[in-house]
């Protein structure tokens, strides 16, 4: 079974109550593969309740796909474990890179985008599509800087990248506009080159701005509402698309779970929209 | 013949090199502010891996102020990072650390609170086990039976009033006179998912470290009368398995 097309929360274990006396209230949860790494205990056990009332995203942030050396075995087998434990209607990962050597870095970190880093990041996703016996969806990321040796434009290159692999797209709208608006490009033009037709899965955040002495400058912090024009990129996706399954993602500053009820209602209006025009 | 230079990988190499560095890599696209720019994921590995190392040691942070552990889960992150992408493993090497760290000499006790705090999250994530039915302890003579505990159960040990130093720097807790160590405590996962960290005496401590080992009930109690550390086993759930009560 897909993600259902309808909003999602990334799931905080702090609103795990709320989450309870409010069953269904979103059709999707969303947690990050690392922190259920764990053998045991309460994140396992909030998992397993979560997941007999909602569908569930597994997004990894560890796997290190832009990465040029080999994958981490290792860890492929430890998401292969959890996904076999919970079946999850999604997994994905970013277009990045997270670890140096025996290092791991805790971010995700940008690679140019050129023919040797295409090739290498196909082969990674073969392996891991292999390695968990299923399609998975690559996301696109917020970047603060490109490279000089890119020959690829980041559209064109998750094009291929999927064309190659078969793999889905994990479509970041906040990714987007902030990617956009940091290398001076116009978002829109962004999206009309998306491949929308491979997109199983909607990200949407908040961001924070600073003014540098050329432009904005725009952080993919998560720690904030969803920007207006972020929402109005989303409606002009959606209204192409139809509808799809659209996380709201807030993990720093967390506020209360009505807050997130209420940037998933927003969201649900705009998936509403396009489900009436379609019906008509 | 060398090898042909591989790009990506000499990239990333710079790139990773120029996080821990106070300068910005070669071959980035001509943009404004590149510097500013690149700031972002230097501070983005940075404070991520502080706010990990601080999620998981609260108390050492609490202990020696913000800004001086945002310094120190600097030094110790570069020189130990995280080996997997699972954060929840990561710290093993903070309390050794934390004896050859010179800044915190003066504060001999640090590495053993780091160890409390350390046992509390592997406690915290330890494996599920089943609750063996006490009844099997109701025999005429259990000094034969072999308790085998939860994986969550640690047995902890300090030469210094460490239980105490951690207890006062919880939220809302009253400040009182220390006591003088050493301390010792039972640390382990309860039914409802807490960790609480419960003072034994010297006596207790001992008997839990023979069951741990997986001594017979009636030799790991050996000369000490082992109600008190058997009632906090039960009481929270902490025995998963009662052998040898079958001939």
């Amino acid at each position: 079974m897909p993600l259902p097309s309808t909003p999602g929360l990334s799931f905080k274990p702090e609103h795990f109550p709320k989450i309870r006396d409010q069953r269904g209230a979103v059709g999707f949860y969303e947690v990050h593969a690392e922190n259920y790494m764990g053998a045991g205990g309460a994140p396992h056990a909030m998992l397993e309740d979560l997941h007999r009332d909602h569908a569930i995203s597994i997004h990894g942030v560890g796997l290190s796909i832009g990465g040029a050396g080999s994958l981490d075995t290792d860890h492929l087998t430890r998401l292969r474990t959890l996904i076999d434990r919970y079946q999850p209607e999604s997994f994905s990962e970013h277009l990045a890179w997270s670890s140096h050597g025996a290092a791991w870095l805790n971010d995700l970190l940008p690679l140019p985008y050129t023919d040797q880093t295409l090739a290498t990041i196909c082969a990674h996703i073969d392996q891991t599509q292999t390695a968990l016996g299923r399609r998975m969806l690559l996301e696109n990321p917020a970047t603060y800087v490109t490279f000089a040796d890119s020959t690829w434009s980041e559209t064109d290159f998750l094009t291929e990248i999927g064309r190659r692999t078969g793999c889905g797209l994990l479509l970041d709208v906040n990714n987007v506009f902030v990617t956009s608006t940091n290398h001076r490009t116009d978002p829109r033009a962004y999206l009309a080159d998306f491949p929308l037709d491979l997109v199983g899965e909607i990200h949407l955040a908040g961001h924070e701005a600073e003014d540098l002495p050329d432009g904005p400058l725009l952080i993919d912090s998560h720690s904030r509402p969803v920007a207006d024009p972020v929402w109005t990129l989303y409606s002009e996706v959606i209204a192409r698309t139809g509808p799809l399954p659209s996380l709201i993602e807030w993990d720093n500053d967390v506020p209360d779970f009505d807050t997130l009820i209420s940037e998933a209602t927003r969201a649900d209006a705009i998936l509403k929209g396009a489900r009436d025009v379609r019906a008509a | 013949m060398s090898a042909l230079p591989d790009p990506h990988a000499a990239m990333q190499a710079q790139f990773h090199e120029a996080l821990w560095a106070q300068k910005t890599p070669a071959g980035l696209g001509q943009e404004d502010a590149l510097d500013r720019r690149f700031l972002v994921y230097r501070n983005n590995v940075q404070h991520g891996l502080r706010s990990a190392l601080s999620q998981r040691f609260p108390v050492i942070e609490r202990l020696v102020g913000a800004d001086f552990f945002a310094a120190m889960a600097r030094v110790f992150a570069a020189n130990h990072p995280p080996e997997t992408p699972v954060l929840i493993n990561w710290g093993g090497a903070f309390p050794a650390f934390l004896e050859a760290f010179p800044p915190v000499a003066k504060l001999p006790y640090l590495p053993d609170v780091a160890r409390l705090e350390l046992a509390r999250g592997q406690a915290y994530h330890a494996a599920d086990a089943p609750v063996a039915d006490p009844s099997a302890l109701g025999v005429s003579d259990p000094s034969a039976l072999r308790l085998i505990l939860a994986p969550s159960v640690r047995a902890y040990h300090s030469a210094w009033p460490s239980v105490s130093i951690w207890a006062q720097n919880q939220p809302g807790a009253q400040q009182a006179p220390l006591p003088k160590g050493p301390q010792f405590a039972l640390i382990a996962r309860t039914r409802n998912f807490d960790v609480p960290v419960i003072a034994l005496g010297a006596a207790d401590h001992a008997v839990l470290c023979r069951l741990i080992a997986g001594d017979p009930f009636g030799q790991a109690a050996a000369g000490t009368d082992p109600t008190a550390i058997l009632t906090l086993l039960l009481q929270h759930g902490l025995i998963t398995k009662i052998e040898g009560d079958t001939p």
